[in-house]
């Protein structure tokens, strides 16, 4: 008797449950990656925030709190921009944010350059060659970055690869220096980064109609002319898109400067990692952090705008 | 330029394009079988390297490590990364519906060094405040990689959702299903691909990460990218060249494998497209 009652309570409350789950399950399907993404995705932006205005200090946590209790109901805030007066006053930080921002420009045009031409020749291609031109841009994409770079250490090296070639064909008696130079770091992000023009740039062209080339032709259009009025004017979303991909990502790259620029070439993400990690400067790195929020806020802007308007249009 | 010239201009762009992406990793497996200590001297044969790597037990515990974070990572990541998919696409407009697409696709593009010390922070405060994490490891390396990889999967999941023709669902609202039931009867399995798609995504995002794993790691937790960095930090090492060997194979095979399936797959599709329309 006792049992049967228990267990029809047990049924009513799955009842409950189920009929809660009918009416709710929207809630809930929005609600969990929701919460997820403001837990781990938007509050840490804050926490950097705070911790940019407080002071460094030799303690655990070593930095000054924000809010102190001075004495029992009185609250003390506390806000400092030394550390952003500090970013601006210092040349070192001007200087590093420039060459970033050099360095990732420079390096979004040449995958532009090298990845134009083979995402237009992947699309014009029949299909089988199609899906194997295709397969052969994914895959280093699904390869350790990591080694990827690793692999030209080997190749720009005194002793490397071209190095040893170059010496061998009696080109050059001594090694030419590539290793920890500004030229290997720009090697380094197009190798790492030529897939990510390439794809946008091939899902663009895909979807163009190509009969509009065949009509310029016939309208008596110079190649040179159709490729300047009709095809760039056209693949421009595509371009964007790369290279916002290209050169967002690039501007706080930390692996390939470290591993190819050696201590000759100031970026700033290799900055960052190292106040927070050698010099232990969590407020000093915080706002050094804030900063490459906002130089590239506009770019990052622009991509998530761009790709709203795309799924829009699908 | 006339036609011949043109495409004649493609073919070598093509061509220098995919001996740049491929020589270098060509490279490193050549070197990986040399028996030198100095990777890029030729000394001969050897398949020593792949001895001494695997000798190592630190190689084995961080190659562990990454496929059990990977693991994890790959199958919350592709729940949320679905979840947030349906309610974008299917949802219309909802209150904080641009917060919540911004927040979707930011990690997308987001410099990792921020990522990595905004995670951090978070850890620290969240410790301090009501005492967990307890201390940074396992835990702390997958909720960051999730946060990421889910962005990756809302973004496969979006664009099947959009491209996917709705007629079936439909028709099942039709025969008085309702919106729970068509969701996980019919969106759901059609969903599949795209999901196992994110999965993998998910799961390569993770193995490859160092940089958000290096701030958010603790004492011990050693990945399989840290180790390797902390390795060549140092210079070239043959064991190194063994090591990206066996991953290059492992991907490719992978890569090949899934191809393949996705050929015969069409050709099916075909088949009885054919079939169907000579009926």
């Amino acid at each position: 008797m006792n049992e049967s009652a228990e267990s029809s309570a047990q049924n009513r409350l799955l009842q409950r449950m189920s009929h809660l789950l009918q009416r709710n399950w929207r809630s809930l399907v929005l609600f969990i990656p929701f919460f997820w993404l403001l837990l781990f995705f938007l509050a840490p932006f804050f926490i950097v925030l705070k911790i940019s205005l407080a002071e460094s200090i030799i303690a655990s946590p070593p930095f000054t709190p924000m809010i102190e209790w001075v004495e029992e109901g009185i609250m003390h805030i506390r806000v400092v921009v030394d550390n952003y007066a500090y970013l601006w006053e210092d040349d070192l930080y001007a200087k590093t944010y420039l060459n970033s921002l050099k360095i990732s420009s420079i390096s979004t045009i040449l995958c532009l350059l090298i990845g134009y031409p083979m995402a237009y020749a992947i699309v014009r291609s029949n299909h089988t060659t199609k899906h194997i031109l295709l397969m052969l841009v994914i895959l280093p994409f699904w390869t350790s970055f990591l080694l990827r770079v690793y692999a030209w250490m080997g190749l720009l090296a005194d002793q490397g690869t071209i190095n040893n070639l170059l010496i061998a064909i009696g080109i050059v008696d001594e090694p030419i220096r590539m290793l920890y130079t500004p030229f290997a770091v720009y090697v380094g992000i197009v190798y790492t980064y030529v897939p990510f023009m390439i794809l946008p740039l091939y899902a663009n062209m895909e979807k163009l109609d190509w009969t509009l080339l065949e009509a310029a032709a016939d309208l008596g259009a110079k190649p040179m002319t159709t490729f300047f009025t009709v095809t760039l004017p056209m693949t421009l979303p595509g371009i964007i898109a790369g290279s916002l991909l290209v050169f967002i990502p690039a501007t706080g790259e930390y692996v390939i400067p470290d591993l190819l620029g050696g201590g000759n070439v100031l970026m700033i993400g290799r900055i960052l990692y190292n106040e927070f990690n050698a010099n232990i400067d969590w407020p000093v790195a915080s706002a050094v952090a804030i900063a490459l929020l906002l130089l590239l806020v506009l770019p990052m802007m622009l991509y998530q705008h761009m790709q709203a308007r795309q799924v829009e249009a699908e | 330029m006339n036609n011949g010239r043109k495409s004649r201009f493609l073919f070598t762009a093509t061509c220098f394009g995919i001996a740049f992406l491929y020589v270098p990793m060509i490279l490193l497996v050549f070197y990986s079988f040399n028996k030198s200590r100095i990777v890029p001297v030729w000394g001969g044969f050897s398949t020593k390297w792949y001895g001494v790597l695997f000798e190592s037990e630190e190689v084995w515990e961080a190659i562990a490590l990454s496929l059990k974070i990977a693991t994890v990572n790959a199958t919350f990541a592709m729940i949320l990364g679905t979840l947030a998919g349906l309610a974008l696409v299917r949802f219309g407009r909802f209150k904080g519906r641009t917060l919540f697409s911004g927040m979707i696709s930011a990690p997308l593009v987001m410099p990792e060094v921020i990522t990595g010390l905004s995670l951090l922070l978070l850890f620290i405060t969240l410790k301090e405040f009501i005492g967990w994490p307890d201390q940074r490891g396992f835990t702390t390396i997958t909720i960051a990689h999730i946060t990421f990889s889910m962005a990756y999967v809302a973004v496969i999941i979006q664009s099947r959702l959009t491209g996917m023709a709705q007629d079936l669902e439909e028709a099942a609202q039709d025969l008085g299903a309702k919106p729970l039931r068509v969701l996980i009867d019919i969106t759901l399995p059609l969903l599949a691909p795209g999901m196992l798609a994110g999965w993998l995504l998910a799961f390569t995002l993770s193995l490859d990460d160092l940089i958000i794993a290096s701030f958010v790691t603790g004492p011990g937790a050693v990945t399989l990218p840290i180790l390797i960095y902390s390795r060549i930090r140092l210079g070239l090492r043959p064991d190194i060249n063994a090591l990206a060997t066996i991953i290059i194979l492992v991907v490719a095979i992978g890569v090949l494998v899934a191809a393949w399936i996705m050929f015969r797959q069409q050709k099916q599709r075909e088949l009885e497209l054919s079939m169907s329309e000579e009926a």
